[in-house]
């Protein structure tokens, strides 16, 4: 075997560390190899250009370069093995910047290392075998997970490229978060109006199968083929006959035992409702909890108005499956619930502005609904408690974000905006009222962002207030917020109608249950992660899963929907051929040895270890092994440890060429 | 009585002193629930106040000896009645346990291992541990004209990721101990403000103003007594209302009672008994004839 050795200075990244012609010197008596070099940039044209001229030149088999993290070069060079006519699986890389360079500052030493590592390349390369890209059929259609902003944007730009789509949304009603707020920062446009045209043409769209009041109950398959099962929920309607005339609603008796989660519970709904006046679809549900009918089997006031008999109270919950080539999730999040005490542990919560004791003290969400036209005070600001108009607002920011102590450790992102923007609508309805923010900093990055802020101080007349506060308590119909002017360098104290929370953004409830549904990755908060925080931000780490919008950390709507279309983009690169390629690094079980102890199968974090049965020339099962699904299996090499018989290896990285490497040490 | 509590006394300083009523009726009321209190043999200062401040070492080294004695005895469970007593020993007891460094330390100056089996509880946690049941069971007077405000100050509750009692900001305890005699906790906005503490002494000033909104707002509420669960907050509410009457003429004053003389009183004894008269602000419930 004729083994090429190719040693790169990466400018000056591994040539200051390193002394790079001595390793090549010193590969040049390695045995197996026949020529080495050291260049200034392996990895760039003429450097390439170098190595395909001397695999042909001098026939070599098979490749060591020694330069940066596989992670950044190895499909370059494998590429120019390619090129050049060798398998590409037989270019083996020795990471000399990242394992050396980098962590090391003496040279001799440094270049010592270099040397072994280069040396143990060598030796595994040589009992490398030439692989074959692995191929799978794909599916294309896509499953997008949850219906606010981000989950519409992706379901819309998928169907519009001619791509089947499946909605997922686990309200009666489409449209998320978005559809609660007043007016929207930076341009104070109104959110219904830019929201509300969307959700119609979701529900409008032929290639969108629109499932609300469900949620995905499991997950199988790989990219490209995922089974998926959803559980339609009973909405005690039905939505064939239905014609959403809300004769219903308007009758249900059931006024005041259920408190309307749109309007954040400030207002009732009846037992059977639709969540707003917008809703898409525009069918109501029946809430079993509080309907009597579920109770005592007595009313049925629906069933006799209904002009069109759709009202079902025996409809049960429905399991739905569909084929799956790409899913995108898109659950977005939820506010850290100020009104009671937290029960977990992470967060330890706001005693101090009372726990939803005081009315007043309100959050973000529900700041909206009593800024919005269409909410409970149709838009005229008036304080829960007694309905008075508030003349003094004060906004509390960070509260549970960029907290160690108490909250969260990251910042929720928006709260500065919103909270600018809340100032804003404030003081243009309630003219001579005053509104004060207190803030650690003001985060305002974005385009138009910082002057939005700007002019609500400038403008607006917002009075901020940098520093924190301690403590929120009512005294004579009043609130009285204590906290520190940090600049002025003196405590203050505010008497206020009304206190605002910029509460903490935070994963949905049951995120984390959903991720390990799918199979992705989440992290400590509940945020699902992306494979990569910089270069693959909108992919998870499981093939053909994308990430859009809030579920994957605190975002505003332009990014969420900026996310939304380029996880539709990357649906649609996979969809742009017909079968998919995948590199070759997964187990392979040696049927001959497997004894079907399964193990391997206990083990496996991907469920691709599945049960082969062996026969005999009549068909009669003599044994069954483990055998590995090529789409599922990542490569990590779990199995291949944990097998007693040592009957499972790992492509590209067998036993023999790992303890060659370790042996060339 | 079977079941009895058998407890380890930590009485610090101020038992000894300025808060003595503390210390009689603790000792009285304990009596009465049969519970043992076994006082710690030698035991020296905590480490409050101006050792915590000045020296790290020093401050943890008195307060790990007392628990090194209670050890000695065999104590496994210690109630140090002062906040400031309870929170030098937890938080010397946590910092030992957590920096095994310090530990070597202060075993080396102590010439003795700290196996750390005490725990240390607050008063709230004796009578917890004691049995809500029981403090009911033996009850003889319904304090029914009492509206307390409860007010815990600040050592009693926090580091709260140390203390492990109560939620420091909105916390309940003392209020559902002193429902058990009758009593009537009110809801106010201070129970956790701070009252000046040790500035007492140098800024009577600032302890002046500081008590005087906390024992307003109180009042404000509707209360006409309070119970605290500390030495210093004691000395501050009570003691210092003859000051604020000085400052603020029209201050009302109102009675301060530590949880120990509240629980006595509704255990049947008298405010000699318990050393109620000893305190600056008059207290007597109605005479029942009255
Ligand atoms: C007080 C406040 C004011 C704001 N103001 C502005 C503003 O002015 N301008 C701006 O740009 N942004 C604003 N935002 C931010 C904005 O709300 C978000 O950026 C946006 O809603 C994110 O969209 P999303 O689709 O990612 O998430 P969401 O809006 O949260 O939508 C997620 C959807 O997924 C559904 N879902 C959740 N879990 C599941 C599941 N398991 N299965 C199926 N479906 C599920 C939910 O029901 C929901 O419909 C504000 C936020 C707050 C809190």
């Amino acid at each position: 075997m004729k083994i090429g050795v190719f040693i790169c200075h990466c400018g000056e990244n591994i040539g200051r560390t390193v002394d790079c012609p001595r390793v090549s010197k010193a590969a040049e008596w390695f045995p197996g190899v026949v020529h080495s070099v050291d260049y200034k940039y392996m990895c760039s044209d003429p450097g390439q250009n170098m190595i395909k001229d001397a695999i042909r030149e001098k026939g070599l088999d098979a490749i060591v370069v020694g330069s940066c993290s596989p992670h950044m070069h190895e499909k370059t060079f494998r590429k120019a093995a390619l090129d050049a006519g060798i398998n590409p699986f037989l270019c083996e890389m020795a990471n000399l910047r990242e394992h050396v360079s980098w962590v090391h500052d003496d040279i001799e030493e440094a270049t010592q290392k270099a040397i072994d590592l280069t040396r143990m390349a060598v030796e595994k390369v040589k009992r490398n075998q030439p692989l074959a890209t692995i191929k799978v059929p794909v599916t294309k259609r896509t499953l997008v997970i949850g219906g606010g902003i981000a989950g519409i944007q992706a379901a819309l730009d998928v169907a519009n490229a001619g791509y089947e789509v499946v909605l997922v949304e686990k309200e009666p009603s489409i449209g998320g978060h978005m559809s609660q707020l007043s007016e929207t920062f930076p341009t104070l446009d109104c959110s219904q109006c830019i929201l509300t045209p969307r959700m119609v043409e979701v529900y409008q769209h032929p290639k969108i199968k629109l499932m609300t009041y469900s949620e995905v109950e499991k997950v199988e398959g790989f990219i490209g083929n995922f089974h998926v099962t959803i559980r339609q929920k009973a909405r005690h309607i039905d939505a064939s006959k239905c014609t959403g005339c809300g004769l219903c609603i308007t009758k249900c008796p059931i006024r005041k035992k259920a408190f309307n989660s749109f309007e954040e519970g400030m207002a009732y709904r009846p037992a059977v409702y639709v969540p707003f006046p917008q809703a898409v679809p525009n069918i109501p549900v029946i809430d079993e909890t509080v309907c009597t009918y579920y109770k005592n089997g007595k009313c049925g006031v629906c069933v006799k108005v209904c002009g069109r008999e759709a009202i079902m109270f025996d409809q049960q919950d429905k399991l739905v499956t569909e084929e799956i080539g790409a899913i995108i999730m898109a659950t977005g999040y939820k506010l850290y619930d100020i009104s009671k005490k937290p029960d977990d542990s992470f967060i330890k919560g706001y005693g101090e502005y009372g726990y939803g004791k005081y009315k007043d003290v309100i959050d973000g969400l529900q700041f909206e609904r009593i800024a919005s036209a269409s909410g409970p005070t149709s838009g005229e600001f008036k304080r829960p408690s007694d309905g008075k108009e508030p003349k003094k607002v004060v906004f509390i920011q960070c509260v549970g974000s960029r907290d160690d102590s108490k909250g969260f450790s990251y910042c929720s992102k928006i709260c500065c905006m919103y909270t600018a923007k809340h100032a804003m609508l404030y003081k243009h309805k309630v003219h001579d009222g005053e509104a004060y923010v207190f803030y650690m900093d003001i985060r305002s990055g974005g385009k138009m962002y910082e002057e939005f802020v700007r002019r609500a101080i400038e403008e607006d007349g917002v009075k901020y207030v940098r520093g924190r506060v301690s403590k929120v308590y009512e005294q004579n119909g009043k609130y009285i917020v204590k906290g520190e002017d940090t600049i002025a360098g003196m405590p203050v104290e505010i008497e206020a109608d009304m206190v605002v929370l910029a509460t903490a953004m935070i994963a949905q409830e049951n995120a984390s249950t959903l991720a390990q549904t799918v199979g992705i990755p989440y992290d400590k908060y509940g945020f699902f992660n992306e494979a990569h925080p910089k270069l693959r931000p909108i992919e998870s780490t499981t093939g053909g899963i994308f990430l859009a919008g809030a579920c994957q950390s605190p975002k505003d709507i332009p990014e969420s929907v900026a996310m939304a279309s380029a996880a539709a983009a990357k649906t649609m690169v996979l969809f742009g051929s017909d079968m998919l390629e995948r590199e070759p690094v997964v187990a392979r079980v040696n049927e001959l040895l497997c004894g079907g102890c399964f193990y391997c199968r206990k083990v496996c974090p991907y469920s691709a270890i599945e049960v082969r049965e062996i026969k005999d020339r009549n068909g009669v099962v003599i044994k069954e092994v483990a055998y590995v699904n090529d789409g599922l299996c990542q490569g990590c090499g779990t199995c291949t440890a944990t097998c007693p018989s040592k009957s499972v290896e790992l492509m590209g990285f067998t036993n023999e060429q790992i303890f060659a490497q370790i042996a060339a040490l | 009585m079977e079941n009895n509590l058998k407890a380890g006394y930590f009485p610090g300083c101020s038992q000894t002193g300025t808060a003595r009523e503390y210390d009689l009726s603790l000792r009285s009321v304990a009596e009465k629930l049969g519970t043992e209190l076994t006082d710690v043999d030698d035991w020296n200062c905590c480490g409050a106040t101006s050792a915590h401040v000045t020296n790290h070492t020093l401050a943890n080294a008195l307060a790990m000896r007392n628990i090194v004695q209670a050890e000695k005895q065999g104590l496994t469970e210690m109630v140090a009645p002062c906040a400031a007593c309870y929170n030098r020993l937890i938080v010397s007891q946590h910092e030992t346990q957590i920096h095994p460094e310090l530990k070597k330390e202060i075993e080396a100056i102590l010439d003795s291992k700290i196996e750390n089996p005490v725990q240390v509880m607050n008063i709230v946690e004796l009578f917890t541990k004691i049995g809500a049941d029981k403090v009911k069971q033996a009850v003889v007077k319904d304090l029914k004209e009492l509206n307390a405000a409860c007010y815990y100050g600040c050592l009693l509750l926090r580091p709260s990721d140390i203390t492990h009692f109560d939620d420091a900001e909105q916390p309940t305890s003392m209020e559902e101990l002193i429902k058990l005699t009758g009593a009537k906790p009110v809801e106010w906005n201070f129970k956790v403000e701070c009252c000046g503490a040790a500035h007492s002494i140098a800024r009577k000033d600032i302890v002046v103003d500081l008590s005087k909104k906390i024992l307003d707002d109180a009042v404000a509420h509707g209360a006409n007594v309070m119970v605290v669960a500390c030495p210093m907050c004691h000395t501050n509410l009570d003691m210092r209302q003859k000051a604020i009457k000085k400052e603020y003429p029209e201050h009302k004053e109102i009675p301060v009672l530590y949880l120990t003389e509240l629980i006595g009183l509704a255990l049947g004894m008298d405010e000699k008994e318990l050393g109620i008269n000893l305190h600056t602000v008059k207290f007597e419930l109605k005479k029942e004839t009255a």
